[in-house]
């Protein structure tokens, strides 16, 4: 049996007429794919450990490299296609679990993309947003029941009702939970930097908070995970809000595990545990086996930050989270983040990363319309997250009835990922999922915090667009208002659970 | 005058070495970085120096010194202090090739250039054209352009 080897994903175009030799190449591929030979004065390229992640076709000063897919094909077979070939290749050589990072990358059906938004004529005008006011801004958390006020005299009234407290952004886009450790602090720092510049909120993950990231904690949502790592009362009382996390989209019902080799000292400090032993978030929180349990956690938090700061909960998008979600909100939790099944991970097992949740598009929708039938929508403000590459996803989940848009992978590609989903290696070579103090430097916080807020700028000028097309001036008017959207190429079912119309009905 | 300066940001500093890249494009005659690296006239030498040890690594250069000791063991003046700009600049010309100037730079940044013996290469903030190559080029901006008072340029 031949010996098995690397497969070779990647094949390096060098062009010769435009290669200087400068070796820039060599010196920034952390899979050492690129070398130079001294004796015939050559570079040369290892194709097999190429990764695809461009920083080196991106640094050439000459544009001589080109990275281009193998083109060394198997034969044709629709069934058996050279992906499966080689996971077989890859296990039987291995014996292992496949990891993966980022998220889904199967061609499930994107309902995004099976929908479409309308716009005002003649019978509604439309607004120009570049000359009328136009508002994004959202609040998140729980609204009272009912509004009671008292009448002191003429045009002046008393408002009696007390409003908890609510997170206020300028953009109903935030950045989703990514943990010091799963990512570095400069690609922490850069989240957290252009959350704070944009008026939004950034999730510091399972990681605690690093104490380079205290001026930025205002606008931070601090998480708790089945591990509980870095939680203590002064991060519960420095951040804007807390979320208890129960799952996630790339892997619904599966722990974490940041392997011991990347617990720094920086990181051991923030999360509180031993330098150099492994971070292992268990599969589900030990303490909660119900949505009593649930409740009791909620309320725990609550009496710390003495019932000043909302507190959620962010689950995987699944069958049931319709029942799930109405369960959260009855538990007191102050909003649920769902995460689809497009989200992305820093380490998951590619068999659970591709096949384990829903759609966020569907979760969205049954969650709002279960919560509005109970009665309960106005107690939580619903979250979405997991594969948000457009404005246009973005204006369509909030008329589906979510209240913010999480992002997550959007944000990296800003601060340079190219989705090879090698992030689990911890040799990333934008800096952004590795920890060696070689890498993690090629992120400059400043450049990263500047190309992210140029994104929400860029977003938010998309969304107004969207909006005043439709005729509407705030995003409030848009949430969960679904005669906005029309499903195309959707059957009967899809368009029940999504409760669209199909293109063409009229109101 | 104080001039302008080339401040370092090491914590940033990916290691690339493309800031000699463009020095020496910059100096070339033609400009043009395949030309002056593939072509068959003299390749100019670079004033920057880079250092690397472990994950750290720099490009410095000239820093121009307000007492600039180069300035003051010219023999021949070739080496000179620009009185509008405040820049150290080095006159070719002029310059017999004692290397005095290498020998007491306190920061070790200006370069012997062997091919033409007498000649040293030093920074001279790309003089020539609006902006340094290297701080326009550095892709992470580790090197950055400041002002009189400090603050930092922007092309």
């Amino acid at each position: 049996m031949a010996k098995a080897k690397n497969i070779t994903e990647f094949i390096i175009e060098r062009d010769e007429r435009r290669c200087i030799k400068c070796q820039a190449c060599v010196r920034v591929c952390a899979s050492d794919v690129h070398s130079y030979d001294d004796e015939s004065q050559e570079l040369l390229s290892d194709n097999s450990r190429c990764v695809g992640c461009h920083f080196c076709e991106d640094i050439c000063p000459t544009g001589a490299l080109t990275i281009k897919r193998n083109p060394s094909a198997t034969k044709d077979n629709a069934h058996w296609t050279r992906d499966y070939i080689y996971r077989i290749v890859k296990q039987s050589t291995t014996g292992g679990i496949l990891l993966t990072g980022m998220g889904n990358d199967k061609q499930y059906k994107n309902y995004f993309e099976h929908m479409v938004l309308n716009a005002a004529q003649v019978t509604n005008p439309s607004i120009d947003p570049l000359r009328e006011p136009m508002e994004l801004r959202t609040f998140i958390g729980r609204r009272p029941d009912r509004i009671r006020y008292e009448k002191i005299k003429e045009n002046k009234y008393i408002l009696k009702e007390s409003i908890s407290n609510l997170l206020h952004l300028e953009i109903p886009v935030m950045f989703s939970a990514m943990s010091f450790g799963s990512i570095s602090l400069n690609a922490c720092k850069s989240l957290a930097k252009a959350a704070f510049l944009s008026g939004t909120y950034w999730n510091t993950g399972e990681g605690g908070m690093h104490r380079n990231l205290y001026p930025y904690a205002e606008r931070a949502i601090v998480q708790i995970a089945s591990g509980r790592f870095g939680v203590n009362t002064e991060y519960l009382e420095r951040a804007a809000a807390v979320e208890i996390k129960i799952g996630q989209g790339a892997k619904p019902g599966i722990g974490g595990h940041l392997p011991g080799e990347k617990v720094s000292e920086e990181i051991s400090l923030t999360r509180m545990i031993p330098e150099g032993t492994d971070a292992i978030s268990p599969a589900p929180h030990h303490d909660i086996y119900s949505i009593e349990d649930l409740r009791q956690l909620i309320f725990a938090i609550k009496e710390v930050t003495s019932y000043k700061k909302p507190v959620g909960v962010k689950i995987a998008a699944v069958h049931n989270v319709a029942p799930i979600a109405s369960g959260i909100v009855r538990a007191g939790a102050d909003f649920v983040t769902i995460d689809g099944i497009r989200g992305g991970t820093g380490a998951a097992p590619l068999v659970i990363r591709d096949n384990v949740g829903i759609p966020i598009e569907l979760a969205v929708a049954v969650v709002d319309q279960r919560l509005r039938d109970e009665g309960i929508r106005n107690q939580a403000s619903i979250i979405a997250a997991g594969g948000f590459k457009t404005s246009a996803d973005i204006v369509k989940a909030i008329a589906l009835g979510a209240d913010v848009v999480y992002i997550g992978s959007a944000a990296l590609i800003a601060l340079g990922c190219h989705l090879c989903q090698k992030c689990y290696t911890g040799k990333c070579n934008w800096g952004i999922a590795t920890q060696d103090s070689y890498l993690t430097k090629r992120l400059n916080p400043d450049i990263g915090a500047e190309r992210l807020c140029n994104l929400l700028k860029a977003w938010a000028l998309e969304i107004k667009e969207m909006l005043g097309g439709m005729g509407i001036n705030a995003i409030e008017s848009l949430r969960g208002n679904r005669e906005q959207l029309r499903g195309i190429d959707l059957t009967e079912t899809e368009l029940k659970l999504l409760g669209i119309k199909y293109a063409g009905e009229a109101w | 005058m104080k001039p302008k300066r080339i401040i370092i940001k090491e914590e940033y500093c990916i290691g690339c070495r493309l800031c000699e890249v463009y020095c020496i494009t910059q100096h070339s005659p033609s400009r043009n970085i395949i030309k002056t690296y593939k072509g068959k006239g003299p390749k100019p030498v670079s004033g920057i120096y880079f250092e690397e040890k472990g994950s750290t690594s720099f490009a410095i250069q000239c820093r121009h010194c307000d007492e600039a000791p180069c300035v003051e063991n010219c023999l021949t003046g070739a080496m000179y202090k620009d009185k509008k700009t405040g820049m150290v600049l080095h006159n070719k010309k002029r310059c017999i090739g004692c290397w005095m100037c290498v020998m007491v730079c306190p920061v070790g940044v200006i370069k012997i250039d062997y091919k033409e013996k007498k000649i040293v290469s030093k920074c001279d903030l790309c003089i020539d054209s609006e902006f340094p190559a290297c701080v326009e080029h550095c892709p992470n901006e580790a090197i950055e352009l400041v002002n009189e008072e400090g603050k930092k340029i922007e092309k």
